[in-house]
């Protein structure tokens, strides 16, 4: 059984559909990237995912479970859905220790010296240890969208959202978070990425989904999609990105 | 105008002429005035409310002449003309603010002296003072207590306030209600209401006639306690809204963020929302406490011996205001320091503010 199954998924917001049933199966220790124009829907199917925004219609079952607007249930589910934001998001009040281990400590209930712990470890590998204490605002922009990673990490979930991750970076900052989103997919993370960069979904994508006006329209691995799209649709969305990227 | 002439005319040798007849005036009429002072100075002050805008217009006049003759390159004739004509606009306007000033300190030495006497005698503020600072003692008791009161009350009313889902929807009428009720009424009704009606009811613990506060070196009777519930009411509804606008003005994305790693509603307000909230809330949260430490005073309406009252009895059996003064001095010692701390608050906010935007 696929660890996500979202079946005719529709979302509006008042007469503005967003999403006009959608379908999406993802395996476990699948990357699917999420492709399209902006306003085609990927964030919002990513906020479904994990209940963040109720669905109008619809089912989605990640691990067997039901997203459905329970406010008890979704918090259950959460755990174990990570999601990481275009801007961020970390929590400005904390230290970056903090930010990390907050989860970890009210949620899973761990001791503050076992959150602690871990999360130095994990902030050792991304090599921000000497970070751990600093607040938020003393980041860069990739450091910070690195612990935001490493903060949807701690709580050790079962499926990873990522919300264009890097389109509010400046450019010489990207790689630094792709190359720690491609260690995860190495390890075998399941992952869903909403993204506007070509390059970087065709490397470590095992699917790509075009999202166009609020439906999927074509999907299937980046050797297809990207060399030898069925579409026409899909085909001038790719010239368009790839002439924007070349300017 | 005549075709030899430059295009502005005479402009700078008129706003010359114009400031130096502004100047003169001043002075003439100072000389004037310091002569036959005494019998007549309030006339001479009325002359001085001519000579001073007189000078202010010879000013702008002088400027708008410089502005007609100015070049670029290197002074010229009419530039400097223009230029000494607005220096004697300065001087007689100086000379017309001072004169006017110092005339009216002048002719009015005797109110003045009345003045510093039923204000400002040091006499009586120092025979009141142990009295009066004996009541200021129970103005603090009070409002240290109220603060407390407010900030658990406030923040209680604005959850309900914010509370969601049909269940809670009683919780937040109640909110509602009671923040337009209190913040709508003129505080002295609340006080005189609670203070006085309370008493009479045979409600628990707020007839009670032995109710009391100790803690510490805090002591209250039942008559401040009732005055503590009912500044409580008061700057509980003002400050349950300050606590809102805080709350709103977090943005969404940190409430998604907490609940993205599976905290609960109120675990991300209690642990995301509201403690960003509460540092923004300071500033508007300090200048309602000013009020409230400023409105202990309305409490002696209900006969509480505080500051203002003892100063009160003070004044009325002395037939002097000082005592009063005395206790306004106390009030601003105490809320000065808190309104410099709170643009402290302000400035160190925008400092941390900016250093994350850049």
């Amino acid at each position: 059984m696929a660890l996500v199954e979202a079946r005719g998924v529709v979302k509006r917001f008042g007469d503005n559909t967003v999403l006009a049933g959608v379908n999406l199966d993802v395996d476990a220790h699948e990357v699917v990237a999420l492709i399209g124009a902006s306003g085609s829907g990927k964030s919002t199917l990513l906020r479904c995912i994990n209940g963040l925004e109720a669905m109008n219609a619809g089912t989605i079952r990640v691990d067997g479970r039901s997203v459905l607007q329970d406010d008890i249930k979704l918090n259950r589910l959460r755990r174990d859905v990570g999601i990481v934001f275009q801007a961020y998001n970390l929590f400005p009040h904390m230290s970056v220790l903090d930010n990390v281990t907050l989860g970890p400590r009210k949620v899973l209930k761990l001791s503050k010296a076992d959150a602690d712990e871990r999360a130095r470890w994990l902030l050792e590998r991304i090599g921000l240890a000497e970070k751990a204490d600093a607040y938020p605002d003393r980041l860069s922009g990739g450091q910070q969208q690195r612990v935001a990673i490493v903060r949807a990490m701690a709580m050790r979930p079962k499926l990873l959202l990522l919300d264009e991750i890097t389109s509010a970076l400046d450019p010489e900052l990207v790689n630094e978070v792709l190359e720690m989103v491609t260690e995860l997919a190495h390890e075998g993370m399941t992952m869903i990425l909403a993204t506007h960069e070509m390059a970087f979904a065709r490397d470590v994508a095992h699917k790509v989904c075009f999202l166009h006006q609020g439906e999927i329209l074509e999907e299937g691995p980046p050797s297809e999609i990207f060399t030898a799209p069925r579409l026409e649709r899909t085909a001038e969305f790719l010239r368009r990105t790839l002439e924007a990227g070349n300017r | 105008m005549t075709s030899e002439r430059p295009p502005y005319g005479r402009a700078p040798t008129r706003a010359r002429v114009f400031a130096g007849a502004a100047l003169g005036l001043a002075i003439v009429g100072g000389l004037v005035a310091a002569a036959r002072s005494q019998e007549t100075g309030n006339g001479f002050l009325a002359f001085f409310c001519l000579s001073l805008p007189l000078a202010i217009a010879s000013l702008l006049y002088g400027r708008h002449a410089e502005t007609l003759v100015v070049d670029v390159d290197g002074d010229e004739a009419d530039e400097a003309v223009a230029r000494s004509a607005r220096r004697i606009a300065v001087a007689a306007i100086v000379t017309s603010a001072a004169l006017t000033l110092g005339l009216g300190i002048w002719s009015a030495w005797n109110g003045l002296q009345d003045v510093g006497d039923t204000f400002f005698s040091w006499q009586h503020i120092k025979e009141s003072f142990p009295d009066v600072a004996e009541g200021f003692w129970l103005n603090i008791q009070i409002f240290v207590i109220a603060e407390a009161l407010v900030l658990v009350w406030g923040l209680v009313v604005a959850t309900m306030r914010r509370s969601q889902g049909r269940a809670s929807a009683p919780l937040r009428w109640f909110a509602i209600a009671y923040v337009d009720v209190f913040r709508g009424l003129p505080a002295i009704i609340t006080i005189y209401l609670v203070g006085f009606g309370l008493p009479l009811t045979s409600l628990p613990v707020v007839s009670n006639p032995d109710l009391s506060i100790d803690i510490g070196p805090i002591h209250l009777d039942q008559l401040a306690c009732l005055g503590i519930l009912a500044l409580t009411l008061v700057y509980g509804a003002y400050v349950a809204e300050v606590y809102r606008s805080g709350i709103e003005s977090i943005h969404w994305s940190q409430d998604a963020a907490a609940r993205g790693i599976g905290l609960s509603r109120g675990q991300s307000l209690r642990f995301v929302v509201v403690p960003q909230a509460i540092r923004r809330v300071v500033p508007p949260l300090m200048n309602d406490f000013i009020g409230l430490q400023k409105d202990t005073a309305l409490l002696n309406l209900l006969g509480v011996l505080e500051g203002f009252n003892i100063a009160r009895i003070y004044a009325g059996n002395s037939f002097n205001l000082s005592a009063v003064t005395g206790l306004g001095i106390c009030f601003l010692v105490i809320t000065i320091p808190m309104t410099r701390a709170a643009d402290y608050l302000v400035k160190r906010d925008q400092k941390r503010l900016q250093a994350s935007a850049g």
